[in-house]
């Protein structure tokens, strides 16, 4: 195996046990992936396939039934900070300020002082949230909000970055923006990122590789390369490269969804 | 008027008050009317005639003075010991299966039946009220904090692990700052709970303070007196419960941006 490869799984599944005396969900099948250093995965799958469950596997806030994840190396076995993860739910501290939020981690760490807000205050620069630092979560729009959770988790330098579905709930000129803006980050500060979604063209503009999943029990189906220079600008997006790999990946998605959607 | 709908700040103290008036008017007409007799409910001007002669003459400053303390004192001891084990019972559930059943059980013990018990082991000192405060409200409190810190956001929780929290900073900069609001709730009810306590524990061996004036009142059939000594208690609670809402709003101002 290569030495660049610094996120393995293998064969990781995932069954929750019946709810009140029900079948027990399986919600991931047997999963085998590699992800290398720097690399910028793209996860695509109908709702319900099991995207959350995997991300949480890798986070280490969910244990998987079979199989173990390595990073580096390490046989991950818990939470930790290596792993940054950006939430599919809006999870700010509301207690702290914008700033004190992307702090946190870096308090943990015991980070110093001066150091740690100048850490800070260039992540909320890099986030468009400057003017913003002194107010509450509650103050800020949905995006903003998301703006903050992406920063929090940058700022404390995580090995790899985990997103689940972070732009789900923005609209769609909100979304192609923070698109944008999460893309020019992982073009200067390269960083390993899986990235979870349910839409097709945030898929491939973000990644250079999309994987899909079937539709529950998920398992991955195909992994396709994305072969579009960076840096990348929107207009990638009317590019003929672009229109054939969203039709490749449209047809893949579409039977799976067709599935998720009756058979629930 | 829509369900809901908000009012302005104005005609709000404006209803408020217009509601004391009305109950003032009230009592004024069934005293001063003559449909009830003076023995059993004394007049608005007697009580204040009365309570001015209790503040003056015999001293009930001092009593009134007493009171407080006991309540503030035993209040302190009770959030004390119970907000960082109402904390601990939250946060891990072998803590909570171990004291949940027990304290459940305790908080339907009541306090002033303890009274009677509690003259006979600590006398009917300083230390006796304090400890019937102590009682009514430890488990309350305990159950209550330890109720909300069990419900705090999951998600929060996790995100807190994925920034790099261990065990311990999950309680204190997660935990405990998410709950604080709630805590400090709690302790808002729960002190004007103590209130009711404390007239119960000096309505019996007592030799000051207004739940013993209260008492002594009755045997000389002072109902104005026994009247102003309910009015004050009622005044004291509504300052303190103003100065407690007002310290959360400030100290927690996150919650209501
Ligand atoms: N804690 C749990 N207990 C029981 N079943 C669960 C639990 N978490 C998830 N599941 C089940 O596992 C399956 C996959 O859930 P998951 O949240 O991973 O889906 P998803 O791909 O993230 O969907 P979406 O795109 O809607 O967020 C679902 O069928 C769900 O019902
Ligand atoms: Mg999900």
């Amino acid at each position: 195996m290569p030495d660049n490869s610094e996120l393995v799984m293998k064969g990781v599944s995932r069954i929750f046990p019946g709810v009140r005396g029900g079948q027990p969900t399986e919600a991931l099948r047997p999963t085998d992936l590699t992800i290398e250093r720097n690399d910028f995965v793209s996860i695509l799958g109908p709702s319900g396939c099991g995207k959350s469950t995997l991300l949480r596997i890798v986070a280490g806030l969910d244990r998987p039934t079979t199989g173990t994840v390595t990073l580096e190396g390490q046989v991950i076995r818990g939470p930790g900070a290596d792993r940054g993860m950006v939430f599919q739910s809006y999870t700010l501290f509301p207690w702290l300020t914008i700033r004190d939020n992307v702090a946190f981690g870096l308090r943990e760490k015991g980070v110093p002082e001066r150091q740690k807000w100048e850490i800070v205050d260039s992540y909320i620069d890099k986030v468009g949230l400057r003017g913003f630092e002194n107010h509450w979560p509650k103050q800020l729009s949905g995006g903003m909000q998301q703006r903050t959770a992406i920063a929090r988790a940058i700022a404390n330098n995580p090995k790899i970055l985990l997103l689940d579905e972070p732009f789900g709930a923005l609209d769609n000129q909100t979304r192609g923006l923070m698109q944008e803006l999460l893309l020019g980050i992982w073009e200067r500060e390269q960083k390993t990122v899986i990235f979870v979604t349910h839409d097709i063209e945030e898929a491939i503009f973000m990644a250079s590789r999309v994987v899909t999943m079937t539709a529950r029990p998920g398992r991955i189906k195909s992994i396709t390369q994305v072969p579009l220079p960076h840096p990348r600008h929107y207009t990638v997006k009317a590019s003929p490269e672009f229109s054939e790999l969203r039709l490749k990946l449209t047809e893949e998605i579409r039977g799976e969804a067709i599935e998720a959607a009756t058979h629930g | 008027m829509h369900p809901l709908e908000p009012i302005s700040p104005r005609s709000r103290v404006l209803l408020g008050i217009l509601f004391f008036v009305l109950f003032i008017a009230g009592w004024s007409f069934a005293t001063f009317g003559g449909f009830v007799s003076k023995t059993f409910l004394a007049d608005p001007l007697t009580m204040l005639q009365d309570g001015w002669l209790l503040l003056t003459k015999q001293g009930f400053l001092w009593d009134i003075a007493i009171t407080v303390w006991r309540v503030v004192g035993g209040f302190i001891l009770a959030s004390l010991v119970a907000v960082p084990l109402g904390i601990a019972m939250g946060a891990y559930k072998p803590i909570e299966a171990l004291l949940e059943p027990f304290v459940s059980f305790a908080r339907y013990l009541p306090a002033s039946a303890f009274v009677p018990l509690l003259i006979l082991w600590a006398g009917i000192g300083e230390t006796q009220k304090l400890l019937v405060i102590f009682i009514g409200a430890v488990f309350q409190i305990i159950l209550m904090v330890a109720v909300s810190v069990s419900a705090t956001r999951r998600d929060l929780v996790e995100a807190a692990y994925t920034l790099g929290a261990g065990d311990n900073g999950i309680v204190r900069r997660v935990l405990i700052p998410a709950n604080a609001p709630d805590v400090a709730e709690t302790l808002r009810l729960v002190l004007g709970w103590a209130w009711t306590y404390v007239i119960v524990a000096e309505l019996i061996g007592a030799s000051s303070g207004i739940g013993y004036m209260i008492i002594n009142s009755q045997a000389l059939l002072a109902t104005g007196q026994i009247i102003f000594g309910i009015i004050v208690i009622g005044v004291i609670g509504l300052i303190s419960d103003f100065a407690f809402k007002s310290l959360n709003r400030w100290l927690f101002a996150w919650r209501l941006a």
